[in-house]
């Protein structure tokens, strides 16, 4: 085991005198949205600045506590103001990783994450971050350098067209053109990147816009005549709702991860309660309700449980709360739960029928939704009789009982991925916080750690960012640093991003990873298992055979502490060594066997139907049984 | 498939016309024809788009349209209470024997000479698609060396205006 010396710890406790007040976690449940002046903010009345003393009084005003990004050309003006600033910026290893930190940050404290990098190349590693947060809707600023106005569109050296090429991939961005409109940029950026349907938002500063002089004053005016969002639902489709909920024989919750931003968890299980309805939660959805009530389902889609992807399908009632019937959760679209009513509520029109029609449509913010559901039910059901769902339940705990989560021992005596996984989530408990890349490990880590409270499962949904897991565990860290933060990530995706330990172990952010080491890409190789006669085309990461690289060399190279487990017996000590280590990273790595797989699976573009319990067991589900 | 007419009014701000050709593009939408400029009111640009879709998938644009930042409002045009026209310029063959015939024609569409050559006759003529593809076909016989179209601009019939509103007011 190696240890930063004194001077790096030193480095990174002055590092975090700098930094701001740390999150809590009753700021976690809160939504962003645009602050006047944070407290203990220098007092904002018109100054003279520069534009860069502009972009940074404004960040500060607007109660960023911490930013993760690069320095570069044209982003250098920046710098200057943001070192005496009482922003805390993080330097990182690669763009890509602050872009991750930024989310981690958000989904983690629910507040707007920020990443900051330069023109061209620094620009364009932000891409991949900044399209996964519009995938899995995070709010997040990403501040870009360009190069100055007369250079412009000139292929001046580092210069790319970051507006243009960020423009599928933000809610909005802007190309700042005069330092005057710095302070109402930024706090427009934050505005949208915070309310409505969460994104990514990306400013564009040149760097003369940085250099010019300019007044400062504080608070700006919004000028967004064209962002309406509309939070209230409509009472009459409420109550149409109410009316289906309280009617249906075969009704199902669908909650997706517009619950978690809304804050609604709380309302979410007294509307549960309240109606007594099942509950499935999406990969994005995770926390929102408890994993250990007993009306949750599981997960629904591809490798959700049996119980989940059969109670949607065989549902005579959807209620989707802030889900958007993704490919993974419906399997192939025309044969998704094709006896299903749809009630369907989003803050996102855009949402609404895009991929399933909606009988009832409801455009509202969840936590609004979820409150005057639970106000009308409650009238419902006073009024009239509420259908039984007795024999629905008989039904879906029949078939709990029978597809229960589970994984085999692997027969070559491996450490089996699933066991470890299982053993982290016991270990660490329901307060911590999980962090997964994307792959096996990542389904493993849905499966089976019990997530029992909101904001303690982040992990890249919807654009499935391999590499997303280190990056943005520290940023989680960084938002709720008295929180144990544990990575889940796979031998692939980790040495996508694992440089970031490096920023981690300087910068005193003790995250713990828990490297999934099965020596291949598993995910990839279980398809070619599956679906491609076993012909392992470039899966094999030679992480095992060769031990290329060595995981715990690599954490100790990085100023973390490494650790290594190979079989079953050394888990949970290992695990508990890795907890009682609070001052440095810790990566574990956890030599598993490679042939494990992800079970339950629904083939991509198959139906739901179709469903397989385990490679070649299907369920029975003839139509008598449901 | 059949043609919807819409009209999006915008903030009139730089990028904006790349922030809604782009999105019909991205999500699998051929334009038709496409028109841009200014309104009464100078903060605000109208974009007539024509395309050609589904009544479903056309609703889904719209609503994503409608997600863009920069986008104020958009109103389906529908063929039978508004109207629409197109701008025609095109420069035909007219050599001192077929110019009288081509006269004529112009006459007949209700269309303007706007340059002359000593072979050529430049003709200006705005009207309906249909007015227009006529007018080509009747012309096509002499020879057209040259044309260029704008895209459909319309507008509702009535008093009633599209730009009036609360929303059109802030910006």
């Amino acid at each position: 085991m190696t240890r930063p010396t004194p001077e790096t710890l030193a480095h990174s406790a002055r590092r975090a005198r700098a930094g701001g007040e740390p999150a809590t976690d009753a700021a976690a449940a809160g939504r962003g949205a645009v602050v006047p002046a944070a407290p203990g903010v220098r007092q904002p009345g018109p100054v003279q600045i520069s534009g860069a003393g502009s972009l940074v009084r404004s960040l500060e005003a607007l109660g960023v506590d911490v930013i993760f990004g690069i320095p570069g050309g044209a982003i250098l003006p920046a710098y200057d103001p943001l070192y005496d600033s009482t922003v805390r910026h993080i330097l990182v290893r690669h763009e890509q990783g602050a872009g991750h930190a930024a989310t981690g940050y958000a989904q983690a404290t629910g507040r707007v994450g920020v990443c900051m990098a330069t023109s061209g190349p620094g620009a364009t590693n932000l891409v991949t971050p900044i399209a996964d947060a519009y995938m899995d809707s995070v709010p997040m600023v990403a501040i870009t350098g360009q190069v100055a106005r007369p250079l412009i569109g000139t292929d001046a050296f580092q210069e790319a067209d970051i507006q243009g090429i960020t423009l599928p991939i933000t809610k909005h961005n802007f190309l700042v053109q005069t330092a005057e409109e710095i302070p109402r940029v930024l706090a427009e950026a934050f505005h949208l990147a915070s309310t409505g349907r969460p994104g990514p938002v990306l400013v564009d500063i040149p760097k003369d816009v940085l250099q010019a002089q300019t007044t400062f004053s504080w608070p700006p005016t919004l000028d967004l005549p064209g962002y309406r969002p509309t939070l209230h639902p409509h009472g009459k489709q409420i109550r149409e709702a109410a009316r289906l909920m309280t009617s249906a024989r075969r009704p199902v919750l669908y909650v997706g991860g517009g619950v978690l931003k809304a804050g609604a968890t709380e309302g979410l299980r007294q509307l549960a309660e309240l109606t007594g309805i099942p509950v499935v939660t999406t990969l994005m959805a995770l926390g929102a309700f408890p994993d250990s009530h007993q009306q949750h389902l599981g997960m629904p889609g591809m490798h959700g449980t049996v119980a989940a992807v059969y109670g949607l399908q065989k549902a005579d009632l959807i209620v989707a709360l802030g889900a958007r019937f993704d490919d993974r959760v419906t399997g192939r679209l025309d044969s998704f739960a094709p006896d299903a009513t749809i009630v369907h509520a989003d803050i996102d029109p855009a949402e609404i029928g895009k991929n399933r029609h909606a009988d009832v449509p409801i455009v509202g913010d969840a936590k609004h939704v979820i409150e005057e559901l639970i106000a009308a039910v409650t009238t419902e059901r006073a009024a009239g009789r509420p259908a039984d769902l007795g024999d629905w339940w008989t039904q879906l705990d029949d078939l709990r009982d029978r597809y229960p989560l589970g994984y085999e021992e692997p027969a070559d005596g491996t450490l089996s991925p699933q066991y470890v996984i299982q053993r982290l989530g016991k270990i660490a408990g329901p307060e911590a916080i999980y962090v997964a890349g994307v792959g096996q490990h990542q389904m493993w880590a849905s499966q089976f750690i019990s997530y029992e409270k909101p904001g303690t499962w982040l992990n890249s949904g919807g654009l499935g960012t391999m590499g997303y897991a280190v990056p943005a565990a520290m940023g989680a860290k960084v938002g709720r640093p008295d929180t144990v933060v544990w990575a889940v990530d796979g031998d692939g995706c980790f040495q996508m991003t694992n440089q970031e330990l490096a920023t981690c172990a300087l910068e005193g952010i003790p995250v713990k990873i828990a490297v999934i080491n099965n020596g291949n890409l598993g995910m990839v190789r279980q398809w070619q298992t599956l679906f491609y006669n076993e012909r392992y085309s470039n899966t094999e990461l030679g992480t095992h055979k060769h031990r290329i690289p060595d995981f715990v060399k690599l954490a100790e190279a990085l100023g973390c502490v490494g650790l290594r487990c190979e079989n079953a017996a050394d888990v949970d000590k290992i695990i508990e060594a890795a907890m009682a280590i609070n001052d440095v990273p810790v990566v574990i790595d956890f030599v598993v066997g490679k042939d494990a797989m992800v079970w339950p699976m629904v083939a991509a573009g198959t139906s739901n139907d179709e469903i397989m319990f385990a490679r070649g067991v299907r369920p029975a589900f003839d139509e008598d049984d449901i | 498939m059949t043609m919807h007419t819409l009209s999006v009014l915008v903030e009139n701000k730089p990028g904006v016309l790349a922030r809604v050709s782009g999105l019909f593009s991205r999500r699998g939408f051929n334009i038709d024809s496409l028109a841009v400029g200014e309104t009464e009111n100078p903060d605000v640009s109208r974009i007539t788009i024509v395309v050609n879709a589904e009544s479903s998938p056309l609703e889904q644009v719209t609503k994503q349209l409608n997600k863009l930042v920069n986008v104020l409002k958009i109103v389906e045009l529908d063929p039978q209470v508004s109207v629409a026209r197109e701008l025609l310029l095109v420069k035909v063959r007219a050599d001192r024997a077929a110019r009288g015939q081509v006269l004529e024609t112009v006459t007949l569409f209700r269309a303007r000479v706007v340059d002359v050559a000593p072979d050529t006759l430049t003709i200006e003529a705005t009207g309906t698609p249909d007015k227009l593809d006529a007018l080509l076909r009747d012309l096509e016989p002499y020879g057209i060396k040259e044309m260029v179209q704008s895209g459909t601009v319309a507008i509702g019939r009535g008093s009633r205006s599209i730009t009036a509103g609360p929303a059109l007011r802030a910006a």
